[in-house]
């Protein structure tokens, strides 16, 4: 998977969980630029990833993303 | 969930359910979807759409309200309990407490929670808060003591849930997801986290059974998925989440169930298709020798175990049929001549087997029964016989069946349709009652004339009060049947109570018996006095199993019902026939009981409303005798 494909899958299921098909997600958008990404639904963001993809973020790893950028790196990471 | 089969295209099928206008369309569509098995995030998305759904009170599906009272964070969960409740076709208004404040909510006269009215409240609490504290060293004494201060403290709750809500109570069993300590010695030290939740478990089982609670077994159901599937520890660092969102649509699943139970919903029979399914082989071709079934082979000993759940299942209660295409004779000599057969002919309550369609003979098979679609579970190995009967008829639950014989019973046994809410006497002896009903059914053939086979049946009724025994048995009844059920309405075992012990009403529960054998407790009425008119009685309720219908047991049971009231003074009796789209058989009940129509009244549910004199009635006579209990 490319980071592209990362970005475009996380770009999906952002816009299956908030039911909203303008998101765009980019490398450095953060939470709060998206409406309704609240914690809950960051959670839920993160457990759907995990659950699509077959991987586990660590707590440390959850608690450092600042960006989608840093989610996507990590996942890259996970991937490999 | 991998019971449920996996959706074609699930964005597709969300798509087009979402482009129906109609709201009751969209809804079975929705519905529809919900049958199949879901990822956590389809999940969301189908509850999201429902959410965007106007939510009709339609007759086809059931609007009720569940509160969620715990200790953890369970918002995440609340889909999948909405999700799981169409599935059922139960439109589940969730109401989340806030995080751990469950007492004050409870307690607080101004809280939210009393604004929502649950109709049931389910509590969802976290072993960590019931065993703080307790030292490692305590003795058996102390640990005893401090686990009965715990399930008081949990009992209290329920009190208060039914006494200020009216509302029925689930309690969600504790999860275990503490560490070894010892060890395998843990469970032998009286003070350690695994004794002491398992302790408070089972005190809490014994004192929900006692008191009528609803029991939501997640300990089990986490010690069949594994307990890395129910916890994870990082969920709970990151948002006290003590069930993990990835077990979010099973626990949603076993929560619809109860309640699905409760109301009466669940199954009451298993059709099973016989080969590769009851047996391994075919038949027709192999011979009664060359299938396989029993000891000498592990696919043998594999559908000789689904016999054997099967069986199990009939000692509870559970219907079984068998719905197979093969020549019936063939079919027939297995069950007869087969050493290693565990199901004998005599346990299959109806057995069809022809080549017709497996959609038509399941028809015939909720017709001989007389129960409806809606009531039956189909197993058969074929995946195309499974589709074309989703296909054909929605409403019986088709299991899909893992290609292993091995892994058939789990199957079955996971996707839960035959939960239960209680054992009653009647569920002990249905299998025997449906035996006898064979001849019965032969009575009726070799006589003349329907009065002569009610003649020859020799029937008597034996009646009462509805009194602490037959309490069960009475909710069971009143809450499971459709068809003779004149207003449909539900009762807890609780409000049953309270209706049956206030000295102003009258209650009767009927029995039937016949030369063949007891039929049980199979009729129920409630009467109440109209508000300002003692003299006169409303029938609240009145139901009846389908087991005796054209018994003439309605017409014994207004006989006795008139007799008793005129006994207390009373004049006359009212009564409702509210239809429902399975209650057409009791359509012109009250008519032929010699009640007359009140005019029409201005209400939403097309009720009719019925009226007696009582000076005005005629005795029916009918073949049934009284005798005394």
């Amino acid at each position: 998977m490319t980071d592209q494909d990362i970005l475009d899958l996380f770009t999906r299921i952002l816009r299956d969980l908030l039911t909203n098909d303008a998101i765009v997600l980019r490398t450095d958008t953060e939470r709060s630029d998206v409406p309704d990404w609240d914690s809950f639904s960051y959670v839920n963001f993160i457990v759907a990833v995990e659950m699509e993809l077959s991987i586990k973020f660590g707590v440390a790893d959850v608690e450092s993303f600042k960006t989608v950028g840093d989610i996507v790196v990590k996942t890259r990471a996970l991937l490999k | 969930m991998n019971w449920l089969p996996s959706p074609r295209d699930f964005r597709q099928s969300l798509r087009t359910a979402l482009a129906a206008t109609d709201p009751l369309k969209r809804l079975e569509a929705l519905a529809d979807l919900a049958q199949h098995q879901l990822g956590f995030l389809e999940t969301i998305q189908l509850d999201n759409a429902l959410k965007k759904t106007a939510t009709t009170a339609d007759a086809p599906f059931v609007q009720l309200r569940l509160a969620l009272l715990s200790s953890c964070t369970i918002d995440h969960l609340l889909p999948a309990i909405r999700v799981a409740g169409l599935r059922r076709r139960l439109l589940i208004e969730v109401y989340a407490g806030s995080f751990g404040q469950y007492r004050q909510e409870l307690l607080d006269p101004t809280s939210a929670l009393l604004g929502f009215r649950p109709d049931i409240i389910l509590f969802s609490l976290t072993a960590r808060e019931a065993i703080a504290g307790v030292p490692l060293g305590s003795t058996t004494d102390e640990a005893n003591q401090t686990i009965a201060r715990a399930s008081a403290d949990v009992q209290q709750l329920w009190r208060t849930a039914r006494e200020t809500f009216k509302a029925t109570v689930i309690q969600q069993s504790f999860l275990d997801v503490s560490e070894p300590l010892f060890g395998s010695y843990d469970r032998l030290v009286p003070g350690t986290p695994t004794r002491l939740i398992a302790h408070l478990n089972d005190l809490l089982t014994d004192a929900a059974a006692q008191e009528h609670v609803l029991w939501l077994d997640i300990a089990r159901a986490s010690a069949r998925d594994g307990l890395d599937a129910w916890f994870d520890a990082a969920r709970w660092l990151q948002g006290k989440i003590e069930i993990a969102p990835q077990s979010a649509a099973r626990y949603g699943d076993l929560v619809a169930r109860l309640i699905a139970a409760h109301r009466g919903q669940s199954k009451k029979c298993l059709a099973l298709d016989l080969d590769n399914t009851l047996w391994g082989g075919v038949i027709g071709d192999d011979g009664i020798e060359g299938i396989r079934l029993g000891e000498g082979s592990a696919v043998g000993e594999a559908h000789a175990g689904l016999q054997r759940y099967a069986k199990q299942l009939q000692d509870r209660g559970v219907i079984l049929a068998v719905c197979s295409k093969n020549d019936l004779a063939t079919a027939e000599a297995a069950f007869r001549d087969h050493p290693e057969m565990v199901l004998r002919r005599s346990d299959i309550a109806a057995f069809v087997a022809n080549w017709n369609d497996k959609a038509e003979n399941l028809q015939a098979i909720a017709k001989q029964l007389n129960i409806g679609l809606d009531s039956l579970v189909f197993v058969d190995d074929n995946p195309a016989e499974r589709a074309r009967v989703r296909e054909c008829l929605p409403m019986v639950a088709v299991p899909e069946l893992p290609a292993d014989a091995a892994h058939y019973v789990r199957c079955i046994a996971d996707a839960g349709y035959f939960e239960a809410v209680n054992f009653t006497e009647e569920d002990r002896h249905r299998a025997g009652q449906y035996a006898t009903n064979a001849k019965r059914e032969a009575l009726r053939e070799g006589s003349q004339s329907m009065e002569d086979f009610l003649h020859g049946l020799d029937m008597a009724v034996m009646l009462g009060p509805i009194g602490p025994v037959d309490l069960a048995r009475a909710v069971q009844l009143i809450n499971k049947t459709n068809q003779f059920n004149t207003t449909t309405r539900r009762y807890t075992a609780e409000e049953l109570s309270r209706l049956a012990t206030a000295p102003e009403n009258m209650t009767f529960q009927f029995r039937l018996l016949d030369r063949f054998g007891d039929n049980g407790l199979v009729s129920v009425m409630l009467l109440r006095p109209l508000a300002g008119e003692p003299e006169v009685f409303d029938i609240e309720s009145w139901v009846m199993s389908c087991r005796v219908f054209g018994r003439q047991l309605e017409f014994e049971a207004m006989n006795i019902v008139v007799e008793a009231a005129q006994n207390r003074g009373i004049q006359a009796l009212r009564a409702h026939y509210i239809p429902t789209k399975k209650n057409g058989v009791i359509g012109s009940l009250y008519e032929s009981l010699g009640f007359s129509r009140l005019p029409p009244p201005l209400t939403a549910d097309g009720a009719s409303r019925w009226s007696l004199n009582l000076a005005e009635y005629h005795t029916r006579p009918t073949f049934i005798v009284r005798r005394e209990p």
